[in-house]
């Protein structure tokens, strides 16, 4: 029954599979979603993989670079799947980039880019566990600790 | 080399190439002529030492400057962006040298503008010519960068000096000792950097026989206003305070190092000593921007 779920229920758009337990909010967040796709969300499912995971499906819609950029931070572990007619067109697992521009909001109040009209620039300094450098005032953070723009 | 932004942004030859044309102007091989060149110092928050050094290094070379100064981004309150006003003042002049409360600021301005941009100082961030000065003084004391003790001392949680020096000497092979209170220890993101670049350190907690071993000691100040108790103050403030009995059994090459302004943590006393360097070290920043100057304006 599960299986026929995960596989049946879109006939376009996109599967972003293996989110950490959890961490499925925390993507939804960062989606634009707003408009005609329906979305579903699958929490702490059984996976052979990771134990527990999370699944959102977006009914005909591709996601932006930035999205995937984005979600490639938070839930670097996740697999995104594109489907078309019912179809599995392409499977990849997510490449965090090496530079993140324009996505990163600086937890630094005292940073130019909270204080005039810069945008950000982040450094990807380690990829496991992920950990950014702001270009401008350059302090250090983790993945987990930044908020990435809507 | 287009701008100095931060030490981050330098290899060690850069680093070194800035040294050895400090040392050249310093003797006399190498009179940079900037004659009709005009640096503007855009002073966003008031550090009168800084200033003058830069003025003084531009009126060494025959140069030139305009000073802008106020406490804030100023023009923002007449509407103008922070970027208008760099492109404006860009206009007429040749460098910008910029210090601001604000972290970032001088990274943006070089993105902003077409003419070579100095940081003298971006909020807690960077101050790479106050790093680039003491890395020369320590170079010109002990002869080179490589095999050296080299104790830092003080607030060392807040000190931004003492964060740059310890990142832009982990490209060479020194050892370090930390002195501070507990809760002013060097922040962990700076200790795991140094590890990862295979620098060791000790820490410890007072001044007196912790340097016996030292070629360099770097003073800075521990602010009372960091105390939450001002008794806890009262308890630990005389552990940091360097006297000149205390220097009995230092190397022969030793020599003690500080920013400047001094309150009370070194003793007037040392003065005296042959160890005590602070008052050359802020000569040296005079040769070192004038240094850094020449050589973004392409006039070595
Ligand atoms: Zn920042």
């Amino acid at each position: 029954m599960e299986k026929q779920i995960k596989v049946n229920a879109i006939k376009n758009g996109t599967v972003i599979d293996h989110i950490a337990a959890g961490k499925a909010l925390r993507v939804i967040d960062i989606l634009n979603l707003k408009g005609n796709s329906s979305v579903m969300i699958g929490m702490n499912l059984h996976s052979n993989k990771i134990g527990k995971k999370d699944i959102i499906k977006i009914e005909n819609r591709e996601l932006s670079a930035n999205e995937v950029n984005s979600i490639s931070l938070i839930a670097p572990e996740s697999k995104l799947i594109i489907i078309k007619n019912f179809k599995v067109i392409s499977k990849s697992k997510l490449q965090i980039p090496d530079k993140l521009d324009h996505l990163i909001v600086c937890p630094n109040p005292n940073c130019i880019t909270n204080l005039e009209k810069v945008k950000t620039k982040f450094k990807v300094v380690k990829k496991s566990p992920i950990v950014v450098r702001c270009l401008y005032c350059e302090k250090k953070y983790a993945a987990d600790d930044v908020k990435v723009h809507i | 080399m287009e701008n100095l932004i931060s030490m981050r942004d330098l290899s060690k030859e850069e680093t070194l190439d800035i040294l050895k044309n400090a040392e050249n102007i310093e003797k006399g091989r190498s009179l940079p002529n900037l004659q009709g060149k005009l640096a503007a110092l855009l002073f966003f928050e008031p550090s009168t030492r800084t200033q003058f050094s830069f003025d003084t290094a531009m009126k060494r070379m025959n140069g030139n400057t305009i000073i802008m100064s106020g406490s804030k981004h100023t023009s923002q309150q007449k509407g103008e962006t922070f970027a208008d006003t760099l492109k404006t003042i860009a206009q007429y002049s040749d460098i910008i040298i910029i210090r601001s409360p604000i972290e970032g600021s001088a990274r943006f301005a070089a993105e902003v503008v077409d003419i070579p941009v100095v940081n003298a100082g971006d909020g807690s961030n960077q101050h790479p010519t106050q790093a680039l000065l003491d890395l020369y003084s320590i170079k010109k004391t002990q002869g080179t960068l490589e095999n050296l003790k080299i104790g830092l001392a003080g607030d060392l949680r807040f000190g931004r000096t003492v964060h740059s020096l310890a990142q832009a000497l982990s490209n060479f092979n020194v050892e370090f000792e930390f002195i501070s209170p507990s809760f002013l220890q060097m922040p962990k993101n700076i200790k795991e950097d140094l590890l990862d670049k295979n620098i060791s350190f000790e820490e410890s907690t007072e001044i007196e026989g912790n340097i016996n071993d030292l070629d360099i000691l770097y003073v800075t100040r521990i602010q009372k206003e960091r105390f939450a108790d001002p008794e806890d103050f009262e308890k630990v403030k005389n552990s940091y305070v360097l006297k000149k009995n205390m220097l009995d059994d230092v190397k022969n090459n030793f020599r003690i190092m500080h920013p400047l302004p001094r309150v009370n943590e070194i003793d007037t006393e040392v003065d005296n000593t042959k160890y005590a360097y602070y008052f050359t070290q802020a000569k040296n920043g005079v040769f070192t921007r004038q240094s850094i100057i020449s050589m973004l304006l392409g006039e070595v």
